[in-house]
């Protein structure tokens, strides 16, 4: 059923902007795979450089050894010293960072135009010449234990994300956090890094994304004149990883301080590999967002706006991944009310819409949500870039980019049923629960001036 | 798959207007209740976003009732004369739009985007002006978003992060209401008719500052803003008084089990209008400002291995905003890693940046203008600060060259005069040895 406005929405989605061009594919010699839209709303551009390397591609013991060879991407060349590369953006009038996810490791800048070529001749630089020092990756590693302790151990909720992988996960490396488990990160070896770089960071491993007020026609010169003259290399064999078939309900409790009850459902479900054939990623698309993602859906609306048992609720799916893919509902508990109740409430809209399916009006707004934020990301050449990355770096092309809104529109109601029906059972979820312990109400101690420095 | 980690986190620049493209043209004017618009004209994308913003943040709460300005906002949500909470929900989710609240010690307001099409933008549209100018503040609403804000600031005090930023506002800002922290006490004293009164004294329209960026022209520009003011009662524009100039210097410690110990440092320093705006700008840049090529990051972290996030940021509000550092770091660092900060600072302050230093400081800041206002959204958040400060109409043209024309002579002075090491005020939260 598609009515006038998802057919306006779809419309504004393929709207043909005057300013922005159809990507370009290119391919060079060593394999580097070259990716450019054209975007000539503002007079700047972003380079992503994408490995096809992340925290899955790991082993038990070095399971931090994809995000710090990204720290250590900043820390020199044999050409470019420690920190040089930040510095060098930086006065470029640029910004640079790098993130790493399951799946892949992402490094980028933003720039004026005109210094494009500069950041590709960088990033061409530490594709191939990173000069990993010892006693560099000794203090990088601290920094990352730092980042741990913030991101993750004092971080309950985050803490129990980490758990809830560790247990819906039993073989798939999916099953340890991106940024490591502290105790590998304490039996660290710079040589891991080293073997880690050369044998993933590699022309032939790569895709470069670039987006923005650019010619297509001279990027691929300049991607030839800077990245076409590294060596092509061998990369591992990638083994197929697989998780067995969940057979029972799983569950976790965390205990950390916090005064609120928190509950977080992961229910495995398939992600996306065929944009043609597969139907059931797009109708669990349109599912989660019955469930969650704005005011009007399901779990903020039961559990937040009409029982009271929570202060906030949400549901979230990530249509594209390398590996096995989840649904994740969450919940917050409102003060009086356990993580037992929420658990409860979870299970029963899950159960609800497996039996009596979405309205029509539920599964238009949720189209029109999932189209109308296709068309808002168009506003950001990053956000844009990030499309086409992740498209390439999760087995799929950048071409399916205007296939996913096709898909998306065609999933009916008895669709997003059936999906709901079959993977968000019981035996197919884990649950993780946070025991809230509220700290004990310390005093502060007030030191006179003189004795603070 | 899961999200991913970052080398860095994003550290807040000063939050400034820049200056436009030479292609974005702005339009201002007032509205027929006296609310000032900015609108943006741009047709490349089928977007329009709309920020609406009224003298109502955290400035203007009671100090007995620390919360209120943020629970009003809240509410606006809640339902309106014509349209139920749920239907507000409904009018915004089925138009594909997108409707979110900001709030801080001097704005309270909303962001709206919206698909241009006319259907779409008129529903979300009108759904924005109903709440905004005939709110319903039902009792049971309030009820329920009063336990909201309190069970959330219970959830907060049990958090390092929170905890050390609402102790060194109070150190900051000892008798001024920016060092006002709502607490689930201060927000169980707020009755419905709190709500009802600071609504009608602070929702405005000589307050109220409106922002279009997009894709509509300039006599639908007028009428939308229009219909988001034309019902707003007059006045909402009241002064706010200066806060005290900084204490001695006091630090206090507050024991949490957290695996790291939370530092920071501050005091009252920059207002939108203050004369060394752009020397403080560039100067911080250079101290810890400037990402990963910051004198502080290249102290504690690169050097050091102490943290992995560390910075220092002026954020100007109408009113002497706070000058403020930070870093978080494994509890028993967290004296050598205070040392190395306090070091590093009154270094700065003794002597200023070398002219390699304020030469790339400023390549950077002018040269990374462009990507400041390259996205419509971007843009709109420029935009919002120039209406609601009501800044100079050249402020965006005049912004690089100004950044340009600074020496180092004004750093060093802007930041003898204005930063006393020995008087920051001082909070760690986790080890008290």
């Amino acid at each position: 059923m598609i009515s006038r406005q998802a057919f306006f929405i779809f419309a504004a989605l393929t709207f043909a902007s005057a300013a922005q061009a159809d990507p370009r594919e290119f391919t060079l010699a060593n394999g580097l795979r070259l990716i450019v839209k054209e975007d000539h709303r503002a007079p700047t551009v972003v380079q992503q450089v994408w490995y096809r390397a992340g925290s899955m591609d790991e082993s038990p013991g070095t399971t931090w050894v994809a995000h710090v060879l990204e720290h250590m991407m900043f820390k020199g060349t044999r050409r470019v010293g420690p920190e040089e590369f930040s510095r060098l953006v930086a006065e470029a009038g640029g910004r640079d960072n790098a993130f790493t996810s399951t799946d892949y490791t992402v490094y980028h800048e933003q720039v004026h135009r005109d210094r494009l070529p500069f950041v590709m001749r960088l990033e061409a630089d530490r594709m191939a010449n990173l000069a990993i020092r010892p006693e560099e990756f000794a203090r990088e590693i601290r920094v990352v234990m730092e980042e741990r302790r913030l991101s993750t151990e004092d971080q309950p909720r985050a803490l129990l994300d980490e758990n809830l992988l560790a247990t819906a996960f039993s073989a798939h490396p999916y099953k340890w956090p991106t940024i490591g488990w502290m105790q590998d990160l304490q039996n660290m070896d710079w040589k891991d890094a080293q073997a880690w770089y050369r044998s993933w960071y590699a022309p032939n491993n790569a895709t470069v994304v670039v987006v923005g007020d650019v010619d297509a026609g001279q990027v691929v010169a300049w991607a030839k004149r800077y990245y076409g003259p590294l060596a092509r290399r061998a990369i591992p064999p990638r083994k197929a990883q697989s998780e067995p078939a969940q057979r029972g309900m799983r569950r976790v409790v965390l205990k950390a301080p916090a005064e609120l009850a928190y509950v977080r459902f992961g229910y495995k479900v398939p992600a996306l590999r065929d944009p043609a054939k597969d139907w059931e990623p797009f109708a669990i698309a349109v599912l989660v967002k019955v469930l969650g993602g704005n005011d009007a859906a399901r779990l903020n609306q039961i559990l937040v706006r009409e029982r009271r048992i929570a202060t906030s609720a949400g549901a979230e799916y990530e249509l594209l991944s390398r590996g096995p893919g989840m649904v994740f509902l969450n919940a917050a508990a409102a003060q009086g009310h356990s993580g037992a109740e929420l658990e409860s409430a979870l299970r029963e809209i899950a159960a609800q819409v497996a039996v009596q399916g979405v309205t029509p009006e539920e599964l238009q707004r949720a189209k029109v949500q999932l189209l109308a934020q296709l068309v808002y990301r168009r506003d950001s050449f990053f956000a844009q870039a990030m499309e086409l990355g992740e498209l390439e770096s999760s087995g799929l092309s950048f071409r399916d980019a205007d296939r996913i809104p096709e898909r998306l529109k065609t999933i009916s109601a008895e669709q997003v049923q059936s999906v709901a029906a079959k993977y968000l059972v019981d035996d197919a979820l884990t649950v993780a629960v946070l025991d809230p312990q509220p700290p004990g109400r310390s005093a502060s101690a007030h030191i006179a001036p003189a004795a603070a420095h | 798959m899961r999200p991913p980690l970052r080398a860095s986190i994003t550290l807040l620049l000063l939050a400034a207007a820049l200056p436009a493209d030479a292609r974005v043209q702005i339009e201002h004017w007032t509205t027929q209740s006296g609310a000032r618009a900015y609108f943006v004209e741009t047709h490349a994308l089928p977007i329009v976003d709309v920020s609406v913003e009224f003298a109502a943040g955290g400035a203007y709460d009671p100090r007995e009732r620390a919360g209120l300005g943020q629970l009003t906002l809240a509410l606006l949500k809640g339902g309106s004369a014509r349209f139920s909470e749920a239907e507000v929900d409904r009018r915004i989710a089925d138009a594909g739009a997108q409707l979110r609240d900001s709030f801080d010690l001097d704005r309270a307001g909303f962001a709206l985007r919206t698909l241009s099409s006319e259907a779409e933008r008129k529903a979300a549209v009108e759904t924005l002006a109903e709440i905004l100018q005939s709110p319903r503040f039902a009792s049971d609403i309030f009820e329920r978003e009063k336990a909201r804000a309190i069970a959330n600031a219970a959830e907060a005090e049990t958090q390092p992060d929170h905890i050390a930023e609402k102790r060194l506002y109070a150190l900051m800002y000892p008798s001024h209401p920016y060092g006002l922290t709502a607490t689930p006490t201060t927000l169980a004293a707020i009755t419905r008719e709190d709500v009802e009164r600071y609504y009608r004294a602070r929702y405005g329209a000589a307050g109220t500052a409106v922002t279009i960026v997009g894709d509509l022209n300039i006599d639908a520009a007028r009428s939308l803003a229009e219909q988001l003011t034309s019902r707003l009662a007059p006045g909402g524009d009241v002064a706010l008084p200066p806060p005290a100039p900084p204490g001695p210097g006091e630090t206090v410690r507050v024991a949490h089990p957290s695996t790291q110990s939370h530092v920071l440092l501050g005091e009252a320093a920059l207002a939108r209008d203050d004369p060394d705006y752009f020397p403080l700008l560039v100067g911080n840049y250079i101290l810890g400002g400037g990402g990963f090529v910051s004198r502080l990051m290249t102290e504690v972290r690169s050097k050091h291995g102490l943290a992995y996030s560390v910075y220092s940021y002026f954020y100007p509000f109408a009113q002497r905003g706070p000058f403020q550092v930070g870093l978080q770091t494994r509890r028993d660092q967290a004296n050598e890693a205070l040392r190395r900060v306090r070091d590093v600072i009154a270094e700065f302050v003794a002597r200023g940046p070398t002219e390699t230093e304020l030469k790339a400081a400023k390549k950077s800041l002018v040269g990374g203008f462009p990507l400041r206002i390259d996205t419509n959204r971007k843009l709109l958040e420029q935009l919002a600060v120039v209406a609601f400060y009501r800044l100079p109409s050249d402020w965006l043209d005049a912004y690089p060259a100004r950044l340009e024309a600074v020496t180092l002579d004004q750093v060093r002075g802007a930041f003898a005069r204005r930063i006393a090491p020995d008087r920051l005020a001082t909070v760690v939260v986790g080890a008290t040895d």
